[in-house]
């Protein structure tokens, strides 16, 4: 990273920090978000922590927002930057309804400005460090599109955000189809975030799963998922091959 | 400078600061020590500072951070309470603290737990960690002194406890962390705020209870040898 020279004297004592033009790093983070279209609208889930390294800090942070009528937002990475993110569509949101013409943002036209937010950030060295998802349904028009960091976008029938793009895309490439019912969808979905909580160190058993329809958005009361232990290979693993694991 | 950061490795806080929300109120805690390295620059530290008459911060991290961000925040709550015509909310206090740390995050080093009381909403407690994430809570707890703490919070937090009950959580607390982080030592300090008002107490490093490996202090050892019934040395 040679290039990136600091505009500080080389007997500086600021650290890396105080450069306002580096890359920053994140702090309180938010794993992974799934989402899949189904007959009426969008589902998506996301667990509740907010974990601080390693640590497992906070065990009750939404990570999914309604924005507007029509669309709902899920985000992974820095809490912070999603919380102030909020704050853009919060504006951009207010500015559309004080024209108060009838018309309204729709989800395409969401995901559109959150990309150029990332990926104008990203231009200046200075992202706002999530991976989100947006997804909505305006006049029976579908849509489910994915944001990352540095500005990669794209909409696909399912999406997922950090791990569970390598844990959760595979389940739903092969057991995905169109017009899915709503018990099949949330079925579908806890099977991702169940995968997900044996899998992702950053997961917690609790979780919410959103729903957005023409009529409108709704969240989930947080609950948890039930876990499998009873395998007969876990409880003696070692049995055959003394000292293995 | 170090570009090669573990991303999984936050900076650890010299301090323990916890914040409780109790049947009425809130009941914040500290520790009192600054170290510089490994020397303890102040042992009697308050890190527990006032904001307004009804809202309190404890802060953690670096000292100067912490103070200057408490120091601007209390110069723009006084007069937005002068504009406003009553006390300021909890919920503002901690807003303006995260506009401050998260609009210069590359540069501050500084995790704050806010606390008050106000007529709307009663007693709230706002984490601000590093980053300058904001996050509603009915406890938080802070620092480096903290990391031993999460276990003990998951057993003895109970919701709707009483005055007593939330003091006294909270000086076990604080104590248990200063018996295991060297980072954290010296009194506790704690600070109670409800509709009547605010409360200041002071529980000085010997007067807490003892825990393990720890031993009854003693002025002098001849007072152990001279005493009637002496105590056996411990090898």
């Amino acid at each position: 990273m040679d290039f990136m020279a600091s505009k500080q004297p080389e007997n500086s004592l600021l650290g890396p920090e105080a450069d306002s033009q580096r890359t920053l790093y994140p702090y309180v983070t938010g794993t992974s978000v799934v989402a899949l279209k189904y007959k009426d609208g969008i589902l998506m889930a996301a667990d509740m922590g907010g974990s601080y390294g390693s640590t497992l800090r906070y065990k009750n942070v939404e990570r999914m927002k309604a924005i507007g009528k029509h669309s709902l937002l899920g985000a992974s990475g820095e809490i912070s930057d999603f919380q102030e993110i909020l704050r853009y569509l919060d504006d951009l949101i207010l500015y559309d309804n004080m024209w108060d013409d009838g018309n309204s943002l729709g989800p395409k036209e969401v995901h559109n400005y959150l990309t150029r937010v990332m990926y104008n950030r990203r231009n200046k060295f200075n992202p706002l460090w999530n991976s989100l998802v947006l997804g909505g349904i305006k006049n029976g028009q579908k849509y489910l599109g994915t944001v990352s960091m540095i500005g990669v976008n794209f909409e696909d029938d399912h999406v997922a955000t950090g791990f569970g793009n390598h844990l959760a895309r595979p389940i739903l490439r092969q057991e995905w189809h169109e017009n899915l019912s709503f018990e099949d969808g949330v079925k579908l979905l806890e099977k991702c975030m169940r995968v997900l909580l044996y899998r992702d160190r950053s997961a917690i058993n609790k979780l919410q799963i959103a729903k957005i329809t023409e009529e409108g958005m709704t969240i989930s009361q947080p609950y948890s998922l039930k876990t499998y232990w009873e395998f007969s290979a876990f409880e003696n693993p070692t049995q055959g091959a003394v000292g293995s694991w | 400078m170090d570009l090669n950061m573990d991303l999984n490795a936050p900076h650890s806080m010299g301090t323990t600061i916890i914040g409780v929300t109790y049947n009425g109120g809130v009941v914040l805690g500290a520790d009192s020590r600054t170290s510089t390295g490994m020397y303890v620059a102040n042992r009697a530290s308050d890190k527990i500072t006032q904001l307004t008459d009804n809202v309190y911060v404890c802060r953690s991290g670096s000292a100067a951070d912490s103070q200057l961000v408490s120091d601007y925040v209390r110069y723009f709550l006084h007069q937005h309470t002068i504009q406003l015509g009553q006390p300021a909310t909890v919920k503002v206090a901690a807003n303006l603290i995260r506009l401050l740390s998260y609009n210069n995050k590359n540069m501050l080093e500084t995790g704050l737990i806010v606390g008050g009381w106000d007529k709307y909403e009663g007693g709230k407690i706002y984490g601000i960690p590093l980053g300058g994430t904001l996050i509603e809570q009915p406890f938080s707890i802070g620092g480096s002194g903290s990391s031993y703490l999460y276990g003990f919070f998951d057993q003895a937090w109970k919701e709707g406890m009483t005055k007593d009950e939330a003091e006294q959580l909270v000086v076990k607390a604080v104590s248990l962390a200063i018996a295991r982080d060297g980072a954290s030592g010296g009194v506790v300090r704690t600070v109670v705020i409800n509709s009547e008002g605010v409360t200041r107490n002071f529980y000085p490093g010997d007067k807490l209870q003892l825990w393990h490996e720890e031993l009854e202090p003693q002025n002098s050892l001849l007072d152990i040898l001279n005493s009637p019934s002496p105590e056996p040395m411990n090898i």
